[in-house]
């Protein structure tokens, strides 16, 4: 006994500072104390991407395929053919080209071109999609909405290879119909003009390479029909954009270009489309080194920050887009709500007017309704699975609610889900009131909605061209359209706090319900009982102490 | 009573008196963290305060593994063994002989340091609140790591009742820290209990025999 506390007063707490540094060095590994590590998503990934420019061993100026006097787009096409014997087909097969998604194309990857039964293949702009911003029914002739089309002329001819592979801007359209209309033409001057022209053409097809940003962007940067109506995290912004916008596609950083990610196979572009996600199951390249880069973890890994951080325990439950994209439309407005209803109001001259809104975009047209521009807009965040539901013109809607054309898919319970930040666009547009189905009118042309402002006969004529039935009967219903929102990543110091989550009221996640949240969640019933026992313990020593004042501790003076 | 002289005895060793004041400071820490991390207040910010909980915490486990080796080792887990004896006149004292100046009715020594009322509380302090906040601590720091795994049981075990369990223990031991402290006030003097855990003297009144060892060189009588 004695020698046991001899042993207690000399050593025990030299002991004790020993074990107290060791426990400190054990548990400083599990803890984010430390600044100076590198997190190893980033290592990863800088691993992954080290490459600056992919190599190229040809310089299509010098081919003399390409050295001809192209009287047209096609045979332009058909000299690149001549070399890329299998581009075209290849592309022929792609939704770029035939602008219709299904579930079993995704799955057969894209080996089906069978158009006949195009009512099993509804998705997609040239299916039955719609959507709740320019609702065009299809087969419209507008020519600013088929300038998208991948093809010489609309739908008809090769495919336009340029449009995503030629790296000089070039208006090609104006320099064959210019090339046309002097091809008769004997005149010395019309000839020099026309050499003029074939060498500006044999220029710019000889500038061959890789798409960059402004190729996709012409139409993805542009969709619905301006800048940044659609996606909101994709506007012509991204065209040139700093590491503060986009920390991968920033001109002073990575400088990424969309294909940099959207990795593709035979001319397949990897990207969600419609309902199906953009990967089935998210893995890293380590995992599977030919699986696309179209996650953040197929460079970034599944925990990318420092091994200690408690934010790695996060990626199995939340999307990193959510905490990396704090806001979107950083740069460039975009709409996030347009109003069919409203459209068809005329001036006092009876003419269709405009006005402009602060944002310096249109906040209302006669011939589209009323808009909402956003800019630096906080998402809002669904669980989703990467994949979306879409209400098409052939679906049945309830147009006693809010009805989502698109929404994400995805449950808390679900492993493959995760906490993934939207973008909803709210619509207000017509709909069948017998039929219950969202209506696709004609917009453009001389019967199309936006030269007559008369819905009855717009809808009736789109409907038509759809060969979808039209009750004649007509009304506008709320609804709403979602897009991912994935790029426009800020640089890591830019990332979400904690506490825009971790918080009691007005969380991010405040609308998520069904899961324990610390910061945010709280059983009444503990809460109570806990803090009625703190409040109960300081009363009672207030009053036990008062009663030894009062009593002198019963000691009489 | 005033013909009893006090006379100061060594109570606490080094060891005891450093751990007790940094599981006080630990404690304290993980009560201030806690409450920021529960969403109550913000001070450090979430993410510091997570850290430093987290980081304290896992201390705090491993520091208390050696406690216990410690309390097995030299024996002293014989201080925490409850008793019913005079379990009741020290609550009797607490609630009406303190009033009336009356003397406490167990006294300190070496061999009992605890009365049976601190017995009672300690034991379910270090025997079960602690450990139980320990134990659903490690679990909800793990969480991520076994929930939705492979592991069929861990598997399906919800955040919720960890979360909630470890908040109701934190409530208690802030009730439990609250009496402490003001317990300590009920000594001879309001600072005598506080200064006996600091250097580890406490004052006794002179009826217990204390062994000529345990008073050191400069105390001798």
């Amino acid at each position: 006994m004695k020698k046991i506390r001899i042993l207690n007063r000399l050593s025990a707490f030299e002991l004790f500072i020993c074990m107290m540094i060791f426990a400190m060095i054990a548990t400083l590994t599990p803890v984010d104390l430390s600044a100076s590590e590198e997190p190893i998503g980033r290592t990863m990934a800088r691993q992954a991407v080290k490459r600056e420019h992919r190599w190229i061993t040809t310089d299509h100026s010098k081919h003399e395929e390409l050295k001809k006097n192209f009287m047209s787009g096609d045979e332009i096409t058909k000299a690149c053919l001549s070399c890329h014997s299998e581009a075209a087909s290849q592309f022929h097969k792609t939704i770029h080209w035939t602008w219709l998604a299904s579930e079993e194309d995704f799955k057969a990857d894209f080996k089906s071109t069978d158009k006949a039964d195009k009512k099993s293949r509804r998705y997609g702009k040239a299916g039955y999609s719609i959507n709740n911003f320019c609702l065009s029914s299809n087969n419209m002739q507008d020519k600013a909405c088929l300038s998208c089309h991948t093809g010489w002329d609309s739908i008809n001819g090769e495919v336009n290879c340029l449009k995503c592979h030629g790296l000089t801007k070039f208006n090609y359209k104006e320099a064959f119909d210019d090339i046309k209309e002097f091809a008769s033409d004997d005149d010395e001057e019309t000839k020099e003009i026309m050499a003029e022209i074939q060498n500006d053409i044999k220029k710019a097809v000889g500038n061959i390479g890789l798409p960059d940003r402004s190729h996709c962007g012409e139409c993805h940067f542009k969709g619905g029909g301006g800048d940044g109506v659609k996606h909101g995290d994709l506007d012509t912004s991204l065209i040139k954009p700093n590491r503060n916008l986009d920390v991968h596609m920033g001109v002073d950083g990575k400088n990424f270009t969309c294909t940099r990610c959207h990795t593709t196979t035979n001319h397949n572009v990897a990207g969600r489309i419609y309902t199906n996600p953009a990967v089935e199951s998210n893995k890293s390249l380590l995992e599977d080194d030919l699986a696309p880069k179209i996650t953040c973890i197929s460079c970034h890994s599944e925990t990318p920050h420092k091994t200690s951080s408690k934010m790695n325990d996060h990626t199995d439950k939340v999307a990193c887009q959510s905490c990396h994209i704090p806001e979107y439309a950083r740069i460039n407005p975009t709409k996030m709500g347009w109003d069919w209803s409203k459209a068809g109001k005329r001036d006092k001259d009876g003419k269709p007017y405009t006005v402009v809104g602060d944002l310096g975009k249109e906040t209302y047209l006669s011939i589209k309704g009323e808009m909402i521009w956003e800019k630096n807009v906080k998402p809002q965040y669904f669980w989703s699975n990467g994949s979306q539901t879409s209400t098409t013109a052939v679906d049945v809607i309830d147009p006693s609610t809010v009805v989502k054309v698109s929404h994400p898919v995805g449950d808390k319970n679900d492993p493959n889900s995760r906490i993934f930040p939207f973008k909803v666009h709210k619509g207000n547009q017509p709909y069948d009131k017998v039929h219950k189905t969202l209506l696709g009118p004609l917009l453009s042309g001389e019967k199309g909605y936006w030269t007559t402002l008369n819905w009855d006969e717009s809808l009736t004529i789109g409907n038509e061209m759809l060969g979808l039935p039209f009750s004649g009967e007509f009304a506008f219903v709320e609804s709403t359209y979602v897009f991912p929102i994935t790029h426009m990543v800020a640089p890591r110091e830019k990332a979400l706090k904690c506490i825009e989550c971790h918080t009691r009221n007005d969380g991010r996640l405040e609308n998520l319900t069904g899961f324990y949240m610390p910061g945010r969640d709280k059983a009444s019933i503990v809460d109570s009982f806990g803090w009625l026992a703190v409040l109960g313990s300081l009363a009672g020593v207030a009053l036990h102490g008062l009663g030894r004042f009062l009593t002198r501790n019963g000691k009489e003076k | 009573m005033s013909d009893k002289k006090i006379i100061k005895i060594y109570l606490y060793t080094k060891f005891e008196r450093f751990w007790h004041w940094v599981q006080a400071l630990m404690i304290i820490t993980l009560l201030i963290t806690g409450i920021e991390v529960h969403g109550t207040f913000n001070l450090l910010g979430y993410q510091w305060a997570v850290a430093v909980h987290s980081f304290v915490g896992l201390s705090w486990v491993i520091l208390f593994a050696f406690f216990v080796f410690w309390l097995f080792t030299t024996g002293e887990w014989r201080q925490y063994i409850p008793t019913t004896k005079k379990l009741f006149s020290v609550m009797l004292y607490y609630s009406i002989g303190i009033f009336q100046g009356k003397p406490h009715p167990v006294q300190k020594s070496p061999g009992a340091k605890h009365n049976p009322l601190q017995r009672l509380t300690y034991l379910a302090l270090s025997a079960l609140l602690l450990p139980v906040q320990m134990f659903t601590g490690l679990l909800y720091y793990t969480w991520n790591s076994w929930n939705n795994s492979a592991i069929p049981i861990l598997s399906v075990i919800p955040l919720t009742p960890i979360a909630l369990l470890h908040t109701l223990v934190s409530f208690m031991l802030l009730s439990f820290l609250l009496v402490h402290v003001y317990m300590t006030t009920t000594g001879h003097s309001l600072f005598s209990h506080i200064s006996g855990m600091i250097t580890g003297w406490e004052e006794i009144y002179e009826t217990t025999q204390v062994e000529d060892w345990e008073v050191p060189a400069g105390h001798k009588r």
